[in-house]
């Protein structure tokens, strides 16, 4: 446990010194995606699931969109060159842009 | 793509030839893959060419009935379709009970050629729909295979599928079922899923969780892609072989595919609160977990991280373990349906679900039944399987697991055979591919080009039969053990004709029966159609009421409604075991109890399947003991299964039978004025034996209608006003119809008249009357 609580902020100092400014800005969409899911779980435990579908919709969409701002974020950084060979960080993109309006038509139909 | 092939190739052949000419091995490679197609279609063409253009079995009428709705309905209509014809008095849902991508392909491509002025029948394009997509799935297989191995492999695999028996058992022209597209869908998301953890692409991962979604449309078997990818992905994490491309791809695929899934309405939540779904949803939380882990690792790559991690990683798994139980004890999710858990135990459904246990396609595969449907490839598969395991990657764990599994589920059902042929094909297809490789090998610098060309036309031949058998020999005849290799050759050859000579005749012979036309042969080979379930169907739509209620066993529920267009009372869509128990003890019961539960369903006419006459032996009397067993799990105390079986326990219907077997509604139904059938006359000749009960008269029903060969009998249910009783005097007889009017609102509103409130008040206390009337009811 002492040496978890040493580790933290010894983490959190490499995470500011060594991530770009772009995956910062990729990190502050992440967290607010994850605080809008967290929200909405909060919402839905205290009034209930009734339109359960709607719920869902809501739900999944967001951890969707977490999902692939992770995937986004592994594709556009330049330490996983080797991972992603023939992945440029506008392929990336694009790609994440498709995913979304795949989504996003699916969360329209659902969400009734 | 063309990149892709060029690498796949430098594990097997001559590299030089393909790189030098790619649109050479393109043209090839189109080339066989058409022709694997049009071998396909052809192949699968029997029944239409012996027979006619015309549906098969049962579930494809079903099908084909609700794809003829939705293409006059249109869409909408089709998805709130609630069909009053079946069921009755309940009634489908049928929008929400089905899954609806059959129908809407074969609608699309109605909808497209009628738009292009091509006036063709729905009823040809649901006949054609199978075999055009049994080339689909040979493409399919083709990309699943280059991207395991090769495309040499691949254009083997393809080849084989296209006339594999036990993929083109569901696929003949005129089967028209899930099954036909399913397959195709299952093969093309296995590839898409290979290539998304190949490449790591968000965009591939999307196309897989698309064609999942197709998946889901067509056929319930998607359950086994949303099993078979987590576990290779739980697998891949226990090899230790993580990857971000790994977690990229199975993220995305399951988050997407998971609400895509969602969208079918027959699927509806299930995803989220069955038990069959849940094993995605642990590994997609497991990989959260260790895509966490992993990153942490990354920021501070020092210190005793690497304990941590795996501790992580085993308490995360724990935690989702656990969590899946506790809901499922706590009832969010529901636990593991029967016909799963069948899977698992398979003496379960035989004793707890004896509906399931009594389809024939239920029952465990014999070991015949492997080799009559793969042929040579249930012999050449393990050698592929034993190359993917040596050459490991991540791509061929899938394979490897996939091929486990596929063998497992065929052992249990005959029915799941069906996705064990593609993976079989798929592994023999490499299997083939490196003998062939090890074979022409050491030839290729003296005569490199002609050889690859001679081994391309093998492909070609693998699909094919006939044709230039002898051509690669003389190529391999120059080099060391030239005598071993051309040996070998020619073996394989000739076996790989074996094959396709057994597959044309199994797919001939054994599959391409619509089962609603038969046919005899004679002795001098002559051949006769029997088309009496038609003949009978075709009366009932003619000669009775448009609201006629018809009972049968529920087998023939699907083909009555139709071609008969009538309401029936249970039917293929088994969703309501109590309603199939019911028609059962009807026909288990004697004639009287047979009645009561008649008039309380309100049925019009009965229809047996009698197949004495012809010896055909799937008739109604050779599965009546399943009925009497399905009745008997709802209804106990009335029906027992052991007083259908002499003392000695056999079931036969000759004199020795029991009494109840003589004299239930089943047994008279089908003997009722039989004298036709051979020597004795009445002699059965699909049981052997003369029936023990004979010359019998129906008292509550009256035959309605009988066909040429006996094949089908049709039975009206008397009104009560039409029994054989006593003439009685008119005076006499008015009083109880009057009676019998007024007897019910007489109870409620009492005060009608003076004379008959006295009566009422009189009789009240002893209640004897009232029940008497009820029991006359």
């Amino acid at each position: 446990m002492t040496s978890l609580a040493s580790v933290i902020p010894k983490l959190y100092q490499e995470y500011t010194t060594k991530t770009s400014k772009k995956l910062k800005i990729v990190d502050a969409y992440l967290l607010y995606i994850f605080l809008t899911a967290v929200i909405q779980f909060a919402y839905c435990c205290l009034v209930g699931t009734f339109p359960f579908n709607s719920f869902l919709s809501g739900f999944i969409s967001t951890v969707s969109c977490f999902v692939l701002g992770v995937c986004l974020r592994l594709q556009v950084n330049p330490e996983n060159k080797s991972e992603f060979q023939g992945l440029s960080a506008e392929r990336g993109f694009a790609d994440f842009i498709f995913a979304h309006l795949v989504l996003h038509i699916v969360v329209i139909n659902f969400i009734g | 793509m063309p990149t892709t092939a060029e690498t796949k190739h430098s594990n097997g052949r001559n590299k030089g030839i393909f790189n030098n000419t790619t649109g050479f091995s393109t043209l090839i490679t189109v080339t066989v893959l058409s022709l694997a197609w049009l071998a396909g279609f052809a192949s699968r063409l029997f029944a239409v060419i012996r027979f006619e253009s015309i549906i098969h079995e049962f579930d494809p009428w079903f099908n084909y009935r609700s794809t003829a709705y939705m293409v006059q309905h249109g869409f909408y209509n089709f998805l709130n379709w609630f069909d009053e014809r079946a069921w009755y008095p309940l009634g489908r849902i049928v929008g929400g009970t089905v899954y609806p991508g059959l129908m809407i392909t074969s609608g699309t491509i109605h909808w497209i050629l009628h738009t292009l002025n091509i006036p063709i029948h729905i009823r040809d394009i649901c006949v054609f729909l199978a075999p055009i997509f049994s080339g689909l799935t040979a493409i399919a297989t083709y990309l699943l295979t280059s991207e395991l191995w090769s495309r040499g492999a691949g254009l083997f695999a393809a080849c084989f599928i296209a006339i594999v028996p036990g993929y083109s058992s569901r696929s003949v022209a005129g089967s028209y079922d899930n099954e036909g597209i399913a397959i195709f869908a299952l093969q093309f998301t296995y590839y898409l899923w290979l290539k998304s953890i190949k490449s790591g692409s968000i965009f591939w991962s999307i196309c897989t969780a698309l064609s999942y979604f197709y998946m889901v449309s067509a056929w319930g078997g998607y359950v086994f892609i949303i099993n078979l990818i987590p576990l290779h992905v739980f697998v891949l994490l226990i090899m230790g072989r993580f990857s971000q491309r790994l977690f990229v791809s199975y993220t995305v695929f399951y988050i997407i595919g998971l609400l895509l899934s969602m969208q079918i309405p027959f699927v509806g939540f299930q995803p989220i609160r069955t038990s069959e779904h849940m094993a995605a949803s642990g590994v997609f939380a497991l990989l959260m977990a260790v895509g966490a882990l992993k990153y942490l690792h990354s920021l501070n790559p020092k210190g005793q991280w690497k304990q941590l991690l795996i501790l992580g990683g085993l308490v995360a798994a724990g935690t989702v373990f656990l969590a899946v139980v506790l809901l499922t004890y706590m009832g969010v999710i529901a636990p593991w349906s029967g016909r799963f858990y069948s899977l698992w135990d398979t003496g379960y459904a035989k004793i707890h679900i004896p509906i399931i246990a009594s389809v024939s396609e239920h029952q465990p595969t014999t070991w015949s039944s492997f080799f009559f449907d793969l042929h040579v490839l249930v012999c050449t598969f393990p050698v592929g399987l034993w190359y993917c395991i040596k050459n490991i990657n991540d791509e061929r764990v899938f394979v490897a697991l996939y091929a486990l599994s596929a063998v497992y589920f065929a052992g249990v059902m005959v029915r799941l055979m069906l996705t064990l042929t593609p993976v079989v094909c798929v592994l023999a297809g490499i299997a083939f591919s490196i003998l062939l490789d090890l074979v022409l090998k050491e030839d290729e610098m003296q005569t490199a080009p002609v050889e690859t060309e001679d081994s391309k036309n093998l492909y070609d031949k693998a699909g094919k039969l006939k044709k230039r058998t002898p051509e690669p020999v003389p190529a391999a005849d120059s080099g060391l053990g030239m005598n071993v290799r051309s040996g070998t050759l020619i073996a394989f050859m000739i076996l790989l004709m074996l094959f396709s000579v057994h597959c044309t005749w199994a797919t001939s012979n054994a599959y391409s029966s619509p089962s609603i036309v038969l046919a005899s042969y004679g002795n001098d080979g002559s051949r006769k159609i029997l088309d009496d379930f038609r003949e009978a169907y075709g009366w009932l739509s003619q000669n009775t009421a448009e609201d006629a209620r018809i009972m049968s066993w529920w087998d023939y529920g699907y083909q009555i409604a139709g071609m008969g267009n009538r309401t029936t009372l249970v039917d293929n869509n088994t969703w309501n075991n109590s309603h199939i128990a019911l028609v059962g003890k009807a026909m288990a019961s004697n004639e009287s109890a047979a009645y009561d539960i008649m008039t309380m369903l309100d049925v019009d006419y009965v229809l047996v399947i009698f197949g004495g006459a012809i010896g055909y032996s799937g008739d109604d009397i050779n599965k009546f003991i399943w009925m009497v067993r399905i009745a008997e799990g709802e209804h106990p105390k009335e029906i027992h299964e052991a007083d259908y079986f002499t003392e000695r326990g056999e079931y036969r219907v000759d004199s020795e039978a029991s009494k109840t077997m003589l004299n239930c509604l089943m047994y008279k139904l089908s003997y009722y004025r039989y004298d036709s059938g051979g020597s004795p006359a009445g002699y059965d000749r699909t049981r052997g034996a003369l029936p023990g009960h004979r010359g019998f008269q129906l008292t509550y029903l009256e035959e309605a209608y009988t066909t040429e060969h006996w094949l089908v009998r049709i039975y009206r249910v008397k009104k009560p006003d039409e029994f054989n009783r006593p003439r009685l005097p008119l005076a006499k007889r008015t009083i109880p119809t009057s009676n019998n009017l007024s007897k019910k609102p007489a109870y409620d509103l009492g005060p009608m008249t003076s004379k008959r409130r006295k009566g009422l008040l009189k009789n009240k206390p002893t209640l004897v009357k009232g029940k008497k009337m009820t029991k006359l009811e």
